[in-house]
């Protein structure tokens, strides 16, 4: 990883240098990696990888963005049983099965559904569609669902009534304690 | 029996004597001397002190365990019956020392087994312990009580069986954040059934299932158990039959938290931690629904320490429950709880003296919570008695940081960690030295501080100019030059500990604190620049240090890749593996 040091007359000039790099690199970082990367918000249309594990970002990123950059050993300094500990419960989480209740007005009884299953705000509406045998209209950041009296909404961790499609798919999987399709306009 | 003190012949009795004290009486009072720096000053004073110390000595700390033989120790202190040993560099924890390095230890329990032969106590951190080590601790030690593994490893739940099943007398079994090898949970069910000593178990750790039925009749028949920590396979229901069997605890680590209860369960959990009425730490809670946090709110009045690190709550979660945690002194959290959640308590925690953060999704790079600088400040304007901190963020400014400082003036350890290597102020796209100058300048009783962020040789400049108090430093990806570790080296007159990674430090820089390390523990010094003659040049002109490289597989010859530098009574290692060159 080092390259080795090379003194002109004796200065290092090039261990004086200051720049946004890790010492030893020979060039800069760029600059995007420092500033705020500008998100957009996965809409029920774009692909969900932005929030998985893996380490190469698809979609919504800007094109032009630098490849996240290769981990280093033992950076952030964090114990390794924190890691794992943390690891684990993610991957418990998901062996689990994470079963809400889902009410539709008008309905005579609620079903559940188990928010694991799902990978994607797609999967999810279609899902409901077939469960409740209905139609959702298109959803967009500035209107919500247009085209169908159905509007999905979801009750969050605080206890307010939320618009299903808003939030990033992990956040919303995380936050969601149930479900209703609300029909006609409130 | 203590080893009986031998008298010094008569003549030189009368010629030495300097206390008008006869020896026992000064064995009974320096007996009460616990500290270990007090005892080290305490021996200093004269030789019949020296003398008094090592025989009325009970407890020995050793920091590094390569600094000194079990041979010495044993030929100073006869009368030992606690040890407590540290083996490896603090960087192992992050993967950046090999495995099978070493402090292993075997042969100390070897030489106990002669010279201690009624050891109690054993409180090891980053050694390696192998099964046939606690084999032979167990069966060998008669009046062994208490062991405590922090961040070992080389040990599996078979060495833990071979403890449960031959120490009669055991008070303390605490098995924390170890690299152990969970081979099943059937070493609890190895305690015999007579077996009534224990006050302190902690396997919250481990992975695998143990008998929960072996579990709560061993905590109905300890009745002195004050701290109980379980591991995560333990459900809530089951939590609520251990608390019926202790309500004495004083230190309680649940299992996971979300199982789902019925109203009967639910009710009969929360009364089980409404008589929980001496609690004062708290820990564990994995997974936590908020749903059910609220059957602890009873038992939070005494509560002074909140470990939150492994359940990942929300802002709102949080705050909720701070409201009935109106004692609380130390808080370990999640980033989850993101400013809003640190807003809370610095609302709610007037009281608080420690609060670390830890980073719940350290390796994503396109995070967009967590906390920032916002959230710190917050809690430095409500808690001014803050003086230890633990902080992963992803953005830092230097004025946040005199804001804080400015608030909370008293800190001994500030630890930041902003996660992206060189990261500047986001503000003012600066360096950050202006936020640790802040730090140094202002908090006159810093013992531990720990540096991230961009910066140049004017931070070190800095901690060497303010930081006469520090006496551990760790620095990583920062500095310019070598100038700026020689500012530290001349500068930190108490400095004891210094470890550093990825700088641009390299020769001139190690050498220039040549006679500064004999004064200090140990040096910590990887992915420099620092030759391997300047580590031999080292070597060569101070014989009692040991000078110590590790080389990485792709670099070339003449590069110390990592270098550990410690001052041993001891000499050179005789059980280093292949790869640690001793110089």
């Amino acid at each position: 990883m080092e390259k080795p040091v090379v003194y002109d007359n004796g200065l290092n000039l090039e261990a004086t240098e200051l720049r946004l790099g890790l010492p030893g690199t020979n060039e800069p970082e760029k600059q995007s990696s420092t500033s705020v990367r500008s998100k957009k918000r996965a809409s029920p249309e774009m692909a969900e990888e932005t929030r998985s594990k893996s380490s190469s970002c698809i979609s919504d990123a800007d094109d032009d963005a630098p490849p996240p950059k290769a981990q280093v050993v033992g950076w952030p300094p964090v114990r390794s049983y924190r890691k794992n500990s943390f690891q684990q419960r993610k991957g418990e989480a998901e062996g689990a099965g994470m079963y809400v209740k889902v009410s539709m007005d008008g309905a005579p009884y609620l079903r559940k559904i188990d928010l694991k299953v799902y990978k994607s705000y797609p999967e999810l509406l279609n899902a409901l569609e077939n469960m409740f045998k209905f139609r959702i209209g298109e959803y967009s950041e500035r209107e919500g669902y247009n085209g169908s009296d159905y509007t999905p909404a979801y009750e969050d961790k605080d206890g307010d009534w939320m618009l299903v499609g808003d939030v990033p798919w992990e956040m919303f999987i995380s936050s969601c304690k149930r479900l209703r399709i609300m029909k006609g306009s409130e | 029996m203590d080893s009986k003190r031998k008298k010094d012949s008569p003549e030189s009795n009368e010629l030495t004597r300097s206390s008008p004290f006869p020896d026992e009486v000064l064995e009974r009072v320096l007996g009460l001397v616990k500290s270990h720096k007090d005892r080290s000053s305490v021996s200093l004073v004269c030789k019949d002190w020296y003398n008094a110390e090592r025989w009325s000595r009970t407890h020995v700390f050793i920091g590094n365990c390569y600094s000194v033989s079990p041979e010495i120790v044993a030929r100073r202190f006869p009368n030992i019956r606690s040890v407590t040993l540290k083996g490896k560099p603090r960087f192992s924890d992050f993967n950046l020392v090999p495995l099978n390095w070493g402090a292993d230890i075997h042969a100390w329990l070897v030489v106990f087994a002669s010279k201690y032969p009624l050891l109690e106590e054993l409180r090891l951190k980053r050694m390696t312990v192998t099964d046939e080590s606690l084999e032979f601790l167990a069966t060998t030690f008669t009046n062994f009580k208490a062991l405590s593994l922090l961040s070992c490893d080389g040990f599996s739940t078979d060495g833990l069986a071979a403890i449960a099943t031959h120490c009669k007398n055991m008070t303390e079994l605490d098995i924390q954040e170890n690299g152990i090898d969970d081979l099943g949970g059937g070493w609890l069910s190895c305690f015999p059934e007579n077996f009534t000593s224990l006050e302190v178990l902690n396997f919250a750790n481990l992975s695998s299932d143990v008998s929960f039925d072996a579990l709560e009749k061993l905590v109905s028949r300890c009745r002195s158990l004050k701290f109980l920590k379980v591991n995560k396979n333990i459900t809530l229901e089951q939590l609520q039959r251990l608390l019926e069997c202790a309500p004495q605890l004083t230190e309680l680590g649940t299992g996971s938290f979300h199982q789902e209860l019925t109203t009967r369960q639910y009710a009969e959990l929360e009364s089980a931690f409404n008589n929980c009425k001496n609690l004062n730490t708290l820990s564990g809670l994995c997974e936590a629904t908020p749903l059910y946090l609220p059957v602890l709110y009873p038992a939070c009045m005494n509560l002074t320490f909140l470990n939150l690190s492994d359940a990942a709550l929300q802002s709102g979660e949080l705050a909720k429950l701070l409201d009935h945690c109106p004692n609380l002194q130390r808080l370990w959290v999640l980033d989850t709880v993101e400013d809003k959640g640190l807003e809370a308590v610095g609302l709610s925690c007037p009281l608080l003296e420690e609060l670390r953060v830890f980073p719940a999704d350290p390796y994503e790079q396109d995070v967009v919570h967590g906390v920032t600088e916002m959230g710190f400040v917050a809690v430095s304007y409500g808690c001014p008695r803050l003086h230890y901190v633990l902080y992963f963020c992803r953005q830092m400014t230097n004025a946040a940081v005199a804001t804080i400082v400015k608030n909370c003036p008293d800190f001994t350890h500030f630890r930041l960690c902003v996660m992206n290597p060189g990261e500047p102020d986001y503000l003012t796209d600066e360096p950050m030295d202006e936020a640790f100058g802040a730090v140094v300048k202002n908090c006159t009783k810093l013992q531990r501080l720990a540096v991230s962020g961009l910066l140049t040789d004017l931070t070190f400049e800095y901690i060497g100019k303010y930081a006469k108090n520090l006496e551990t430093l760790s620095v990583a990806f920062a500095g310019s030059s070598d100038w700026g570790m020689q500012c530290v080296l001349s500068g930190c007159s108490k400095l004891r500990k210094l470890e550093i990674r990825d700088c641009p430090f390299g020769n001139e820089a190690l050498l220039s604190g040549l006679e500064k390390y004999e004064s200090m523990r140990s040096l910590w010094m990887s992915a420099c620049n620092v030759t391997m003659n300047a580590c031999r040049r080292l070597a060569k002109q101070m014989p009692r240090l040991n000078v110590e490289v590790m080389k990485d597989e792709e670099s070339d010859d003449s590069q110390a890749d990592k270098v550990y530098v410690y001052r041993s009574v001891a000499g050179p290692r005789r059980d280093a593996p292949p790869f640690v060159l001793t110089l």
